[in-house]
């Protein structure tokens, strides 16, 4: 019971300070389940942002199933859902009530202005604990544990990106392949 | 309060057909928020002509604009405007049930497939691709916040990310930090004038 009560207040929290959708709920995700409650090791994570990546629906509902499912079973999934949406469902709300009574949208646009900055810097540092998490197979970040084969995939990937453009479930499993190929072969 | 003749009836089937449709645009659409409000506006306002194009615009603002995931924020903003109360509730339902069931299958499955030596092969390949993936996106992200040659915005960029990376400082304090440094100077712009503000 104290259990499912963590599940719900962690994501409870995941969906009241997720602005900005897309990856916003990342870092928030991270913080809670990595960070506060250790329910999965930051190499699990990793792997839940790629799952993620791969199936439809938005990331934090995604993160909810999967953290509650392995934490507490169906009841632990179904809490951390509920808890996820239930910021939305009473803010979102009240945002319905303001829109259709004023038709104002300046306001809102105006607090986006400082928190874009702020949002993108904590993409950019869960995206670099990845990284990190890559370069270095989770160990120390000295030389020694350096991952070539996962930099040069990186690399690979990253340029692929920015300059073609393609779809990004496609590049992951390009790299999965490559990085399968290489260790069999 | 009187019912006004124009809102429409909550009838089963209209909330029928409102599940339905964020069930099915919430199966089949890869690649987050962005994609599914394209989905919803093709759905609500080209074939069932449930919203108007500006309010879905609108809609796409407020849900980006407001905590939680877009998706269901778009649901609970279209939910509202077709049906009140319970088409909001049957929206809502509709986008979260299938990640629910999917995500929990693959739960199961992850817990056989882990110490499995080909799939952590994968995985490992994986896990640098999905930081290129991220990284893409903050790249893109990033370079817009510098367009705007704000010195604010960018030190905040910049202190946000040492706060966060390096010394770990927790993100919701982050955020909060940030929604603040906003209210503040929003203030400050008032003050000093406000025809030349914003």
């Amino acid at each position: 019971m104290a259990l499912l009560y963590k599940l719900f207040v962690s994501f409870f929290q995941v969906g009241l300070f997720s602005i900005g959708g897309g990856y916003a709920a990342m870092p928030l995700i991270q913080n809670q389940v990595v960070d506060t409650h250790a329910w999965l090791s930051l190499s699990e994570f990793a792997d839940l942002v790629i799952i993620a990546e791969m199936t439809p629906g938005p990331i934090a509902l995604n993160a909810a199933s999967f953290v509650g499912i392995r934490v507490a079973g169906i009841p632990g999934a179904l809490v951390a859902t509920f808890g996820n949406v239930l910021p939305p469902m009473l803010i979102v709300s009240l945002l319905a009530f303001i829109y259709r009574k004023y038709r104002e949208m300046n306001a809102l646009k105006s607090v986006l202005g400082t928190l874009r900055p702020a949002v993108t810097a904590l993409i950019a540092s869960a995206g670099v604990s990845i990284l990190m998490l890559a370069l270095f197979g989770g160990g120390p970040r000295v030389m020694a544990n350096f991952q070539w084969l996962e930099a040069a995939l990186f690399a690979g990937a990253f340029l692929l990106l920015r300059v073609k453009k393609p779809n990004p479930i496609l590049v992951m499993l390009l790299c999965g392949a490559l990085s399968l190929a290489v260790g069999v072969l | 309060m009187t019912k006004k003749p124009s809102l429409p009836p909550r009838d089963a089937r209209l909330l029928w057909k409102l599940f339905v449709s964020t069930l099915v645009i919430s199966s089949f659409t890869f690649g987050g928020g962005y994609v599914i409000v394209n989905f919803m506006k093709r759905k609500y306002v080209d074939e069932l002509h449930w919203i108007t194009e500006q309010e879905m615009m609108d809609y796409i603002a407020l849900s980006q604009s407001s905590p939680g995931p877009i998706a269901v924020n778009a649901s609970i903003l279209v939910g509202w405007h077709v049906a009140g109360f319970w088409g909001m509730l049957a929206a809502v339902l509709g986008t979260v049930l299938p990640p629910l069931v999917i995500l929990s299958v693959i739960s199961y499955m992850y817990s056989l497939f882990v110490g499995n030596p080909y799939v952590s092969l994968v995985m490992r390949g994986m896990k640098a691709g999905v930081a290129a993936v991220i990284l893409d996106v903050v790249f893109t992200m990033a370079r817009r916040v510098l367009k705007q040659r704000s010195i604010v915005h960018t030190l905040l960029m910049a202190g946000a990310f040492i706060a966060a990376f390096f010394f770990k400082v927790n993100v919701m304090y982050i955020i909060l930090s940030a929604a603040a440094a906003g209210l503040l100077l929003a203030l400050l712009q008032r003050r000093r004038g406000h025809g030349s503000a914003v």
